[in-house]
């Protein structure tokens, strides 16, 4: 089985100083659904339109279904479906008309599906597009992509205007596709769509792929949080190894935990007799937040020595 | 707290925005008036026979004085009358570009509400965007007053003649303001205005041409039409004769009344509507909107239904007029030298309307093919671009629309010339015959200038809109219309491809220049959709 997507060390610039994407790998599998996780800016949708074939890549080797996406434009988006993250549509059109004029360049939509779509997402198409909220513009695109029965769906932040019953819907819309066997790049910055979502997922940040693999695989690399209250005083706690982020309370504490050091942890634990604890796992909240706070704060040089790739 | 709450705010982030873009026009407006009325003080100064032969051409020749009214012999009179009406139109297309800049698109962008949520009154883009357009064609005045002091003209006519040109932005200040208030959208409310701005110029023209001639020949008054029209009433002033200033006066009570309407509306209308509630739509897409030529024609065919009755306005006057120009004599044909000579009076009428029509054309051609750029750089390029449309398809819908929609509003227009032409003259089947060849031979240079615009699309994505639309005034001014009596060297004027248009139906058209012409359009366009193919899209963040 081929890659959907196979990127790697893709460059791009734009004028000599900005360096938007520096040295990037992404693979999608085919049939799976692959998170695209990193702040605004770091260059996930220069990403998604050098594989649309609208940029050209300055260096790297770019495969999209098989083919070269620059050379092969055309033949490639009848492929695949795409939902921009910011939706410009002709204002004077109405939603209807747009559905089935990009589905039909695609090369047809499926009417059936289209009317069940309209339903689900509660979308009016017999108004005109500059009529649409933010919200119902996605909603219009996201009707049009997901009519069409292709191999890949490129989603860019596809649910940012979208309220909590859409985004439900978004979800389950996306399931059914990933059980039916289509491969998914989904581009995001909420966390919590990635983690429901997702079978792997790619961290980039600043032009590169900081971390790449499953919710399993990343996991490893973040820490558990720990609130604990103990009958004897808990000076030491910040002498014991791999604990971090310490706030002590005389017989409280909150801190994180290094995940090969638990066991010690909580041998001291005992020592002072727990009365009641709370762990919590790691989420990819705190892993987000870790690249991205580090990003802030840690020089250059230290940023490299940082990246891991699990996979 | 009133309803002007905070204009004096607006007014100078009005002008911080336009500290620019305003300057711009009115600095190029007084340097082509200075320049010009320069040369001619040069050619005149010293021959007053000249002076008063030429004049008499531009008064007796009907077909002269659309270009504005003439008012006995004098340089700067003489420098209005072939400068007066251009500027007057830039004036006016200035002022409705800023009012509706601050007022319908700021609505349209969704900048209005973030402003309408502070401490701003309803009334205060408005009125502020008014006040910017108003200090800017005083500023014109002044200038274009001073542009005519410096090339030597007496001070009371060239204030005058400032004056009469930012007379007709004036009112058109009023004009944007009422158009901002009735359409949603800034293309509707700068075309109505736009085609407010086209019936003036219409009523102007006919009353001028319908005007009598004094027993002298040097004067002419102007029949009733011209009288509807602001142009006409900025013409009324004449300068460096009369110096009447009594139709600022028109002007002011109109843009007043105006304004008042304005004012009106706004009170009755929700921000980021126009006064028509926002129709509902077809919820499927009908087979006529399922290719991108398609899609372009559906976005294009209103302005371009709206071209096509000003065209035929056009047409049908001017036909109708043919025959005051069959009767005319003496020094007043020899303006017609330029158009095949004097020999066939009337063909070299019809040659230099068509060609007029022509240019004309090419600016609605212009103003399609821009569209290009704006596809792409404000982002609805992308999503037709992600589907199986190429690069090329997208070029050539623009392409064949661009085409057709030429080819229809030169023949719209030439049709109804020769059959309004045959009525007055009698044997309109031949005179349409004849005038619809004559109207196809001026696609090739209207092809030139859209492949120049493409070609600048493709290479230049980000100055394409200002250079196509330098490329655009260049080709009229230094084509047939002004080049020849501007001076300018031969070589700059067949830079223009207006001047190598056949002079048809004058003179028998030779195929030389049509295949220069052919030529030139295929290698600026091979030139466009070779770098196009190549290129990063300019695509927004």
């Amino acid at each position: 089985m081929t890659s959907a997507v196979a990127l790697s060390g893709l460059v791009k610039d734009f004028g000599p100083r900005t360096r938007a994407l520096d040295h990037l790998d992404l693979r999608v599998e085919a049939g799976e659904v692959h998170g695209f996780l990193g702040p605004n800016g770091a260059g996930k949708t220069t990403t998604i339109r050098v594989l649309l074939g609208l940029l050209h890549a300055d260096a790297g080797r770019v495969v999209l279904l098989g083919g070269d996406p620059w050379r092969d434009a055309v033949g490639l988006h009848r492929r695949l479906a795409y939902v921009p993250g910011e939706v410009n549509l002709w204002p004077n059109l109405t939603g209807g008309e747009v559905i089935d004029l990009l589905g039909d360049l695609r090369g047809g939509l499926d009417a059936t599906r289209r009317e069940e779509l309209l339903e689900r997402f509660q979308l009016d198409p017999t108004k005109k597009i500059r009529a649409y909220s933010k919200g119902n513009r996605q909603k219009v695109a996201l009707v049009a992509a997901f009519s069409s029965d292709v191999e890949l769906y490129l989603l860019d932040e596809p649910t940012s205007g979208l309220d909590p019953l859409m985004e439900a819907v978004f979800q389950d819309v996306v399931q059914g596709l990933r059980a039916a066997g289509r491969s998914i790049l989904l581009s995001s910055h909420i966390l919590s769509e990635v983690e429901a979502l997702c079978d792997r997922v790619t961290i980039v940040r600043a032009g590169r792929a900081a971390e790449s693999g499953t919710f399993q695989e990343l996991r490893h690399l973040t820490r558990t949080s720990v609130v604990v209250d103990t009958v004897k005083p808990m000076d030491t706690v910040t002498l014991w190894r791999g604990v971090h982020d310490v706030r002590v309370h005389d017989r409280h504490a909150e801190f994180s935990v290094d995940p090969g050091e638990l066991n010690d942890v909580l041998a001291h634990l005992v020592d002072l007799q727990v009365r009641s604890m709370v762990t919590s796992p790691p989420t990819l909240e705190q892993l987000f937040l870790r690249h991205y706070g580090e990003d802030l704060s840690a020089p250059d040089g230290d940023r490299d020595a940082e990246v891991v790739t699990a996979r | 707290m009133s309803g002007f709450t905070g204009t004096f705010r607006l007014v100078r982030l009005a002008a911080r925005r336009d500290r620019i873009i305003l300057p711009a026009w009115i600095l190029g407006m007084a340097g082509f008036l200075a320049g010009t009325t320069a040369m001619f003080e040069d050619n005149y100064a010293n021959h007053p026979q000249l002076l008063e032969a030429d004049t008499r051409i531009v008064v007796e020749n009907p077909g002269m004085r659309v270009l504005g009214l003439v008012t006995g012999t004098s340089v700067g009179g003489y420098s209005l009358h072939r400068d007066g009406l251009t500027l007057a139109v830039l004036a006016a297309v200035m002022s409705i570009l800023a009012v509706v800049r601050h007022t319908r698109q700021a609505e349209e962008l969704g900048r209005e509400e973030l402003l309408g949520a502070g401490v701003v009154g309803r009334y205060a883009s408005l009125t502020s965007a008014v006040i910017t357009a108003l200090a800017a064609n005083v500023a014109l005045a002044l200038l274009l007053g001073l542009a005519m002091v410096v090339a030597g003209q007496p001070v009371p006519g060239s204030l005058g003649g400032g004056t009469s040109i930012a007379l007709v932005g004036v009112v058109f200040t009023g004009v944007a303001a009422v158009t901002s208030q009735l359409l949603s959208t800034t293309r509707g409310a700068t075309g109505l205005a736009g085609g407010l701005l086209g019936l003036g110029f219409m009523l102007a023209a006919l009353g001028n041409m319908l005007g009598t001639v004094d027993s002298a020949g040097l004067r002419v008054t102007s029949a009733w039409p011209a009288w509807l029209s602001p142009i006409g009433w900025s013409q009324q002033m004449r300068p460096f004769a009369d110096n009447s200033w009594w139709p600022l006066a028109l002007a002011a009570a109109m843009v007043a009344c105006l304004f008042a309407t304005a004012l009106v509306l706004v009170d009755r209308r929700d921000v980021g509507r126009g006064m028509w509630p926002e129709r509902r739509g077809p919820a499927h897409a009908s087979a006529a909107l399922l290719s991108p030529t398609r899609l372009v024609w559906r976005l294009q065919r209103g302005t371009l239904l709206g071209w096509s009755i000003g065209l035929l306005g056009f047409g049908l006057v001017f036909g109708a007029l043919s025959d005051r120009i069959e009767g005319l004599k003496g020094a007043a044909t020899e303006w017609y030298a330029t158009f095949g000579g004097n020999a066939d009076l009337l063909g070299a009428y019809w040659a230099s309307m068509l060609q007029i029509a022509g240019m004309a054309v090419a600016i609605y051609v212009v103003a399609l093919l821009l569209r290009l750029h704006h596809d792409e750089a404000q982002g609805t390029l992308e999503p037709l671009l992600s589907t199986a449309v190429s690069r090329l398809r997208w070029l050539g819908a623009y392409a064949i629309n661009a085409l057709a929609a030429a080819t229809s509003l030169i023949l719209v227009y030439a049709v109804a010339m020769g059959v309004t032409g045959g009525q007055v003259l009698g044997g309109s089947a031949s005179l349409v015959r004849d005038l619809v060849g004559a109207a196809l031979v001026q696609l090739p240079a209207i092809g030139v200038l859209g492949a120049t615009v493409v070609a600048l699309i493709t290479v230049l994505p980000r100055w394409s809109v200002g250079l196509s639309w330098a490329v655009v005034v260049f080709s009229i001014v230094a084509g047939p219309m002004f080049g020849p009596s501007l001076g300018l060297p031969s070589w700059l004027l067949g830079l223009s491809p207006f001047t190598h248009v056949p002079n048809a139906p004058a003179v028998a058209v030779s195929p030389g220049p049509l295949i220069g012409l052919g030529l030139a359009w295929i290698a600026l366009g091979s030139m466009g959709v070779l770098v196009m193919r190549r290129r990063n899209l300019l695509l927004p963040a």
